[in-house]
């Protein structure tokens, strides 16, 4: 029986946590908004929650066999992708003729920003976020759109988003912050309710899968900022991708710092960038790309903010 | 104490042991006793094939100056001095021994009469006592210093399943206060501290009550946080003080002494009787009947589980020490040496190594190391042969403690990387230092 010992490296216990475990996590958290989705938007959140998530799925198995490395599927980071992309999106993609853009979203997500790269761990940017601005370019009508949830009476609603309201200027026609709190009010299908998005936040912060300090320190500097410029604070948190921005993309393991002086740093940049593009910018939404901006600077961010080794001289 | 704890991880304690007095083992047909159970120069057998030896009698004399002396666990006839095992993946010999089963006592063994630090070196040196807790670092070289401020007693036991020195703690308060009474005459240190986790109250009360007539004694409640028995950060928990880079606790005026090791001391003071037997845990999913043991030291592994109730399933791993730090052996047929605290025997599902994946970035691994280290970017600068970023990334302060491993969702060898980057660094250092002389 001898010979039949394992002899491995210390340690010989393990935390049961894995990454598929964390990814999972996510998803749970990610559950509320999408179910919400559904609520407000219909069949047609569900078709692009169903088409994002196929495409992730597929592509990244099918990366895998063509590349002959392990199938990276069960880690289930490709689904966590897919429901995010899918979130961003507007209703009006899950018309039967707009389904196969959601494709070319999932492609440049999961093959060009994930897979080229070297796949999970290696993406220098957001994958959900970069496709997500391709998108913007590629099909601007579409993706800035404003579709109204079922729920809302169209006769009374704005022709805008929140926050196209406040960038054009039109303040009275916001609609009533407790409706907007809970998602009632126009914009993408998982954005609309930070009720739901808080709720996963919650989960996400209760179970350590991320930490406090970017969401926190993102969403207050955005609070901020507009508190100082009197650009309806109130409205701005709850508003556009925040919400889903700072709980579940900006907190991105790969493309944000680990440490938490590094991620208060993070949130902060994040936040700033965000509402100057909000308040300044000619565009009424700021989120993915401030969070890009970020992703680009947080090898330097993580090489300022590292911790000092406890007992370590200078060299 | 420090204004803030360094990190660390939680870990399960499984500590079903601690409330099982120890019992000692029948003594085995023969014992293997490795030359080199501490840090330094192994020891120089001065016995021979055939001789008849006795309990407590000298067979390895310490082979420099930074080494400990060796004695004979059982009485019997020398077989063999130059058995070679595997220890740790470094070849050693060993002395095997074929016991008479008498257990006849060494005729020389005398109380020592302890009265300044000069004699308690000496008497430290000739009971061939070791850090207990783990590294086995000789002890007589560790209390053989000019002045020291604090004296720090490990007893935090901060690995899971162990509870030997829980034992000690409990059962042996006679040595430990007679062991603190002989620390305050001979080095007559300011202040004694008693560092306990906070989950083996028992001990801390128990030794409250055994020292709180003695002014300079404190007990320090820990929390129940891995790797808080770790030296330096035993050291920056009880005492406030940082240990730098490359230096030893005596740097920082303190010295540590593990509480079994302190009754040690104290036990070969009082009866002359040296390090020859040890309290060990053994435990782990396929033993039929966890308990802590005394037994000889070079008691093979397959001796000690047979007197556990032998095996519930066939044991898959088996672990020296605790399961963090401990190594898993090739063979049961390793003896237990003297920094041996517990023998592990994992079943089929423990002893599984779980399959490494990508690394994602998660900074679990740098969130969990006490000492702010960031092993994942070790393996990035070990990927890209940038010993220069190793050096700033100073891999060289990694004690190897495994919790950035533990921590990892990935199932990454951290340990193993960090090993080969912190080997890569001391030697870039050496050669740097040779060069400015
Ligand atoms: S804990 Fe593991 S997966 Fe996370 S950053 Fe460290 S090495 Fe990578
Ligand atoms: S093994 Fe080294 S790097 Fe890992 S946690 Fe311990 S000290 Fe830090």
């Amino acid at each position: 029986m001898n010979n039949l010992l394992t002899v491995s490296p210390s340690p010989h216990i393990r935390s049961p946590r894995t990454t598929s475990s964390i990814m999972a996590t996510v998803l749970l958290a990610l559950f509320p908004a999408a179910l919400l989705s559904v609520v407000l938007f219909g069949f047609k959140a569900f078709l692009i929650l169903l088409v994002s998530n196929l495409a992730c799925g597929l592509l990244e198995y099918g990366w895998c066999r063509l590349t002959k490395i392990k199938n990276t599927v069960p880690d289930l980071s490709c689904f966590v992708t897919g429901t995010l992309l899918a979130l961003t999106l507007p209703a009006n993609f899950g018309e039967w003729k707009n389904l196969w853009t959601i494709v070319v979203g999932a492609f440049i997500a999961i093959i060009i920003v994930k897979e080229f790269f070297g796949g999970i761990g290696y993406n220098f940017a957001n994958p959900a976020i970069t496709a997500r601005i391709a998108m913007l370019v590629c099909f601007p009508d579409l993706m800035t759109a404003t579709v109204h949830t079922n729920l809302t009476n169209p006769e009374l609603a704005s022709g805008a988003t929140p926050l196209g309201d406040i960038a054009a200027g039109k303040a009275e026609l916001l609609p009533d912050w407790v409706q907007m709190f809970f998602g009632n009010h126009a914009g993408a299908i998982g954005e609309v309710s930070a009720f739901a998005l808080l709720v996963g936040g919650i989960i996400l912060i209760a179970s350590k899968v991320i930490t406090w300090h970017i969401p926190v320190s993102f969403i207050a500097t955005v609070g901020l900022f507009t508190l100082m410029t009197g650009t309806y604070p109130e409205y701005q948190i709850i508003a556009g991708g925040l919400m889903i921005g700072a709980f579940f993309m900006a907190t991105d393991y790969v493309t944000s710092p680990d440490t938490a002086l590094g991620k208060v740093v993070f949130g902060i940049g994040c936040g700033l960038i965000t509402a100057l593009i909000r308040v300044y910018g000619g565009y009424p939404e700021g989120v993915s790309f401030a969070i890009l901006l970020m992703n680009i600077l947080n090898p330097y961010i993580i090489k300022l903010t590292r911790k000092k080794a406890f007992g370590g001289i200078k060299i | 104490m420090p204004l803030f704890n360094l990190p660390g991880v939680f870990l399960p304690h499984k500590k079903g042991t601690a409330k099982i007095a120890p019992v000692a083992i029948p003594t085995p047909q023969s014992v293997l006793i490795p030359l080199s159970m501490h840090i330094g120069a192994p020891a120089t057998p001065v016995v021979k094939t055939g001789d008849l030896v006795t309990v407590g009698q000298v067979i390895a004399e310490a082979g420099g100056f930074v080494s400990a002396k060796i004695h004979s666990s059982v009485s019997g006839k020398v077989k063999n001095t130059d058995t070679t095992i595997l220890s740790n993946g470094r070849k050693v010999s060993a002395i095997l021994i074929e016991s008479d089963g008498l257990d006849t006592l060494c005729e020389t063994l005398a109380p020592r009469e302890v009265n300044n630090l000069e004699e308690l070196v000496q008497a430290v040196k000739d009971s061939g006592i070791v850090g207990l807790g783990g590294a086995g670092f000789p002890t007589a070289v560790k209390l053989n210093v000019k002045s020291v401020e604090d004296i720090v007693i490990n007893g935090a036991e901060c690995e899971p399943y162990i509870t030997s020195d829980t034992r000690t703690m409990i059962d042996r308060g006679d040595d430990i206060r007679y062991g603190i009474e002989i620390l305050n005459k001979c080095l007559k240190p300011q202040r004694i501290i008693f560092g306990i986790e906070k989950n083996k109250p028992e001990c801390i009360e128990n030794i409250t009550n055994l020292t709180s007539d003695i002014e300079n004694v404190s007990v320090a409640p820990l929390k129940a946080m891995y790797p808080q028995g770790g030296e330096k950060v035993l050291v920056y928990h009880t005492t406030g003080k940082t240990i730098m880079e490359g230096k030893l606790p005596i740097d920082a005026g303190v010295i540590v002494i593990n509480c079994t090791t302190l009754a040690e001391i104290a036990s070969f003071i009082r009866t002359g009787m040296p390090l020859v037997k040890k309290c060990i845990t053994i435990d782990g999913g396929a033993v039929a009947e966890p308990k802590n043991v005394i037994a000889p030291i070079g008691t093979r592994i397959t001796d000690l589980i047979a007197f556990a109730g032998g095996t519930k399933s066939a044991p898959k791993k088996v672990i020296l020490g605790g399961p963090m730090m401990g190594w898993s052996v090739e063979s049961m047929e390793m003896p237990v040496m003297k920094n041996t605290n517990a023998v592990l025997f994992f079943n089929e599902q423990e002893a599984t190594v779980p399959e490494p994946t990508a690394c994602i970035k998660c900074g679990n691994c740098v969130n969990a190391c006490p000492f702010g280290l960031d092993p994942k970017a070790f393996v990035q600068a070990l990927r890209a042969g940038d010993d220069e970023a190793l050096v700033k990334l100073k891999a060289n302060i990694c004690m190897e403690c495994g919790c950035c491993s533990f921590a990892c969702p990935a199932k990454r060898q951290l340990v193993h990387t960090n090993k080969i980057a912190k080997a890569k660094v001391m030697k870039i250092l050496k050669e740097r230092q040779e060069a400015k002389k």
